[in-house]
This record gives structure tokens, sequence and C-alpha cells, in this order.
């Protein structure tokens, strides 16, 4: 080696060390999870488990008591789905449409109405807890699923809007006039022109929508009922039930089970999202 | 069927109060069933606002618009039955070329036979049937240009609006689409509006040539018209290239047996009843004579093939002199220059319209 590589060896140390440090809380996760009571006590907390225990995996999903209740984190798990899936998609197709008229369909005002709109992006959520329970009330969909769904499409708005109105933005405008001189309205040009070129944006905002729906917790524990906890919040339950020995196995599987849909989604959608980021930065 | 298309007193103000802009002020132009109108001028003289107001993908701010004798001013772009082709295309990324062409008719509800009839129909008129399955990406310039005419053929509409369409291509493409959009129109014989800003293209496409500047229609005018009788130094510097040459001067006797004099130099030439002038001469007008009074050095000498372009620096300016191509002309040589006693192009030195 000589003086020549030192920088080289120098990067890839520093990458190393980054790789090893955002990894290792996973690596922690899933080693503990797959060790039993035993080997925890016993064990280091990097070692690696000396057999695959699938019991606390079983044990976090159907039968771990928050409380008294004993059903494990399915019932949450399945309350964010039912939660995700439709909030995702809503204030996808929401934000697509506003991005569609801000950017292609000025009107007087647009350009200040899309300025406010901007302003709920960087709005701390804690704000609006108060005055969105007296609207969901208003609504009758306190403490409800519905509830929740609704409070992350309007939440979602401001961010869907942005990433699509500034997509849609590098669309040349002659499209849209050729269109229209070809006999296409609004909701045409929308759907047969405008939104099959969407693909790399629409994929950037259903990861980002997803992540941050599906890893809400704020809204999860202000807006929630009984029968309405999504994940994140059953998780915190769950882990914070008191008994008298700590599994730590069951609560990391638990951890884990509650991020695996996210991750999910980045392995799916992922290659498209760097695309999505960076697109409209060259043409092409 | 052809159609006439009437512009009376279009005008057109961008912004308010002290801010407003007006792009285009009294435009008056009538346009016969089949003709081809260009409008020319530089960027920012309004011709393409112009042809926006006519497809309808803008509203004039006053003035009358009329498509075959029906007043369309307010009605949607669908409505108007007309095509256009962009400078960008615009062809549809996502779909193949033979959806691109069929999209207008499949927004009318054409049944898919006839579409299907009619898209191969004009595929085969542009020689692009073999492209129909491809997407816009995977063409070449001149095939997207192709395709976009295809687009507006497939309708036979009542009007085609052109906005600069060959600007994006190379030189060569450039005179072979120029010549495929002249076939085409007098195979289809629909009345067409074609703005552009090259005044090649204005002369070879055009039956009659609209020049604008400043939202200002300077002169409309048979190409042969526009290129001998310019109505004002605009129109005679814009149009013609190289450019016509412009001799400021004074007229001290007027008649049949004139006599023009200007710095440097003096020509005995028919000239009109007045007194400050500008003299334009195109440079085929204009020649050299070692023996002549008017003196000059020669500065440039630019061979293109067909003619050499001679440029000669005189006391008033530089003068562009078209000379046979095997002449021999070096740069630095003293020589003299005379201009045809017919040709003279006559303006107002202050307004600079024309005279006779």
């Amino acid at each position: 080696m000589n003086a020549k590589h030192l920088p080289r060896v120098l990067i890839y140390g520093v990458l190393l060390i980054a790789a090893f440090f955002f990894l290792a809380p996973l690596y922690v996760m899933l080693a503990t999870s797959f060790k039993d009571a035993d080997q925890i006590r016993s064990g280091n907390l990097l070692s690696l488990p000396t057999s695959l225990n699938f019991e606390s995996w079983a044990l976090a999903w159907s039968s771990a008591c928050t409380g008294v209740d004993c059903r494990g984190l399915k019932p949450y798990f399945v309350n964010s789905v039912i939660m995700a899936v439709p909030a995702v998609l809503i204030s996808t197709a929401w934000g697509a449409i506003n991005g569609y008229v801000l950017s292609m369909w000025k009107f007087k005002g647009s350009e200040v109405l899309f300025g406010f709109m901007l302003f709920g992006v960087f709005m701390p959520f804690q704000v609006v807890l108060l005055p969105m329970s007296q609207v969901l009330g208003f609504f009758g969909l306190s403490s409800s699923l519905g509830g929740l769904i609704l409070v992350h499409c309007i939440a979602g708005l401001a961010g869907t809007t942005l990433f699509f109105r500034n997509y849609y933005t590098a669309i040349p405008k002659e499209l849209v006039n050729a269109a229209r001189i070809d006999g296409a309205g609004f909701w045409r040009i929308f759907y047969r022109i405008v939104v099959p070129m969407s693909t790399p944006i629409l994929m950037v905002t259903l990861i980002w929508q997803f992540t941050n729906i599906w890893n809400d917790f704020l809204f999860g524990v202000a807006f929630s009922g009984a029968d309405s906890k999504p994940i994140t919040v059953g998780l915190n339950n769950m882990a914070n039930t008191s008994s008298s020995v700590k599994s730590y196995n069951v609560d990391m599987a638990a951890a884990v089970i509650a991020g695996l849909p996210t991750m999910l989604v980045y392995v799916l959608a992922g290659q498209y999202f760097v695309k999505g980021l960076t697109a409209g930065a060259v043409k092409g | 069927m052809a159609a006439s298309l009437h512009i009376a007193g279009i005008r057109k103000v961008y912004g308010k109060g002290d801010k407003a802009v007006e792009v285009l002020k009294k435009i008056e132009i009538d346009v016969a069933p089949g003709e081809f109108l260009i409008l020319v001028g530089p960027s920012g003289c309004g011709k393409s606002t112009l042809l926006n107001i006519i497809a309808g993908l803008e509203e004039p701010t006053e003035g009358e618009l009329r498509i075959n004798g029906k007043d369309v001013i307010g009605v949607a772009p669908a409505q108007r039955d007309i095509a256009m082709v962009f400078q960008s295309y615009a062809l549809y990324p996502t779909m193949s070329v033979a959806d691109n062409i069929g999209f207008a008719l499949e927004m009318r509800k054409v049944p898919k036979d006839v579409r299907t009839k009619r898209i191969h129909e004009v595929a085969g008129m542009l020689q692009i049937e073999h492209l129909l399955d491809r997407r816009p990406a995977q063409l070449s310039g001149g095939q997207r240009q192709r395709v976009a005419m295809g687009r507006a053929l497939a309708r036979d509409p009542q009007l085609f609006l052109f906005d600069e369409p060959l600007s994006n291509l190379d030189a060569k493409l450039r005179v072979e689409m120029r010549a495929e959009i002249k076939r085409l129109h007098h195979l289809s014989g629909i009345t067409s509006v074609y703005v552009t800003h090259d005044q090649i293209e204005a002369m070879t496409l055009g039956s009659r040539i609209a020049v604008m500047k400043d939202g200002i229609l300077q002169q409309i005018g048979t190409p042969d018209d526009i290129y001998r009788r310019p109505a004002n130094t605009y129109v005679a510097g814009f149009i013609g290239s190289p450019n016509m040459n412009f001799i400021p001067g004074k007229i001290e006797t007027a008649g049949e047996n004139g006599k023009f004099v200007f710095l440097g130099g003096s020509l005995d030439i028919v000239c009109p009843d007045a007194k400050e002038v500008t003299l334009g001469q195109r440079p085929e007008h204009i020649h050299i004579d070692p023996n002549a009074p008017w003196r000059g050095e020669v500065v440039l000498v630019e061979p293109t093939g067909a003619d050499t372009y001679v440029v000669v620096k005189t006391s008033v300016g530089l003068m562009t002199v078209r000379v046979a191509p095997n002449s021999i002309m070096k740069v630095g040589e003293q020589t003299g220059l005379t201009v045809s006693s017919r040709h003279n192009n006559w303006f107002n030195a202050q307004t600079g319209v024309r005279l006779v």
C-alpha cells in the first residue's frame, strides 16, 4: 500500500464504520429475538444466538400480553393496515390532483395557495392536536380508524402536493395544450397523459406516505380508541407492560414485526425512490 | 373543406395598470380558404401569442376572430376544429406513435376500426408506418416531427396551426421537412397559419407572409411583394439573406435624371420627390465596378457555393454585394460600387416608411 491508496482506504473505512453503526441496532434486535431467556441472561448483547428460537416471534404476534389483553400484536397490526392503506392511497391521489392543478391549470392566486400549503410541510403536528380532536368530534370520528385515516390524509396532503406539483412543473405546458386541442378535458388529460408519466414520483410519494403513516405515533396515541390503536402504540404498550421477567426477545421480535412492512415497501419500490427523487433534475 | 380565417382588431394586454404590456396591437389579417399564411418576426413580436389566440389557448383582450365565418371567441380549443404542431412536438411520451396519431380521433369517439384505418393512411402519407408501435422516446428528431405532423393531419381539421415546427431540427432535416410540409399542404389544401422566425422558411412556404414587430403588423403580402416592395426599413432588413444594404443620404435632384448624394459618394439614378431618405439595395442589385466613383475597401469575402458575397467598407457603412462565384476579390482590395437603376427601395429617413 502506498500514499496513493490512502484516501480511498480512509473513505471505505469511514463508510464501513457508518454502516456498522446503523446496522448494529438491527442486528441486536434480530439476534436477541432468536435467543431464549437463558441466552439473554448469560450472553453478551452482541453475541450470536446459539440456536434459532422462533417462539418469541409467535408470542409477539399472537399471545403476548398488553395489560390483561393477551392477543399479541396482531390486532394492532391489522388496525395499522386498515388505517395506512386507504390513508396512503387517498393522500397520494389527492396530492397528485392538487399538484396537477397547481402546476398545469394555474389560476389567480394559485401560487399563494401553494405557498400556504408549503407552510403545512413545516408545521409541527403538535400544534393541530387540539383543534383536530375537536374537528374529529364534530364529524363523529373520535377514537376511530376512520378518524385516523382522515387525520393522516390531511397531515400528509401538504407533502404529497409539494412532491407532485414540483414533478409536474417540469412537464412541458405544450403537452397539455396539445391534448386540449385534441379534445381532451381536465380529467382526461390527467389520467391519460399526466398519470402515466408519474410512476417515479408516485413511488416516492407512496413510500414516503406509507413510512410516515405506518410509523406515526403521535396521532396514533392521541386520536385512537381502545379498538383502533395502531401498531406503534401497541408496541409501546406491550413493551411497557410490566411483568416479573422482562422478555427482551419478545419485545425485539415485536419491534421487528412492527418495522417489517416499511422495510418491505422500500425493497419493493425502493429502486424507484432514488430515481424519483432525482427525476426532473436532469431532463429525460 | 378549407376554411377562411378572419382576424380583426385583436389586442392582447398582459398585466394591469402601470405594468400592463400590450403584446398585440390591433392585428387585422384575413386568410382565404386554402391559404398558407406565415407569421414571421423576431422573438417577442407577438406572433406566438397570436397563434395561441387563434388556437384558443389564450383569449384576446379584445377583437374578433372567425374561423369559416363562425365567431370562435370563448370557444374551447377542442371545439374550434383545428390542429396544431408544436415546436417541442409535444408528443404524449407514454403512448405509442399510433396512439399519438389516433388520440384526437379517440377523444372525438371515432370507432376503433375507422381510427386504425385513418392512422395507417396518415402514417403512409408521412412514411412512418414502420414506427407505429414505437414510443416517442425511441424516435429521432425528424421522425418525431413527422409523428407530430401525423397527429395534426389525422383529424382532417379546418385549420392547421404550426408553432415554429422546424426550429429543433438540424439544417439538412429542416430543408427536408420544409419540402414535406409544402407537399402536405398541397395535398390536403387545408388553410394553414405558420409561425416562424426563419425568413427562409417564410419565403419558401408561404402563399402570404405577415411580418410582425412589437405587436404590430408591419406588412402582409406575397413573398414576392415582401421581398421586392418592403413596406418599411424593418421589413426590408428582416426579409432577405444577407440583409438589404441601407444608404442614408439626401436627394439633390428628383425625377428621371435624379441625383442621390450620401457620405463618400453620389449616384445618378431615378429619385423620388423627397429630401432626407434611406436607399435600400439588396446585395444582388449592387455591383462591383472597379472604375466607379463610389469607393470602398473589401473587408470580407464569403463564398457560399452558388454565390459569393463580398462585404465592402465604404464611408456610409458596410455594403454586402453578391458577385459571381468565380470572381477573384481579395480582402484589402480597393474597389468601386454602382447600383442598378431599377430595384431601388426608397424609405423616409425619419420614419423608415417606404416612399414609392
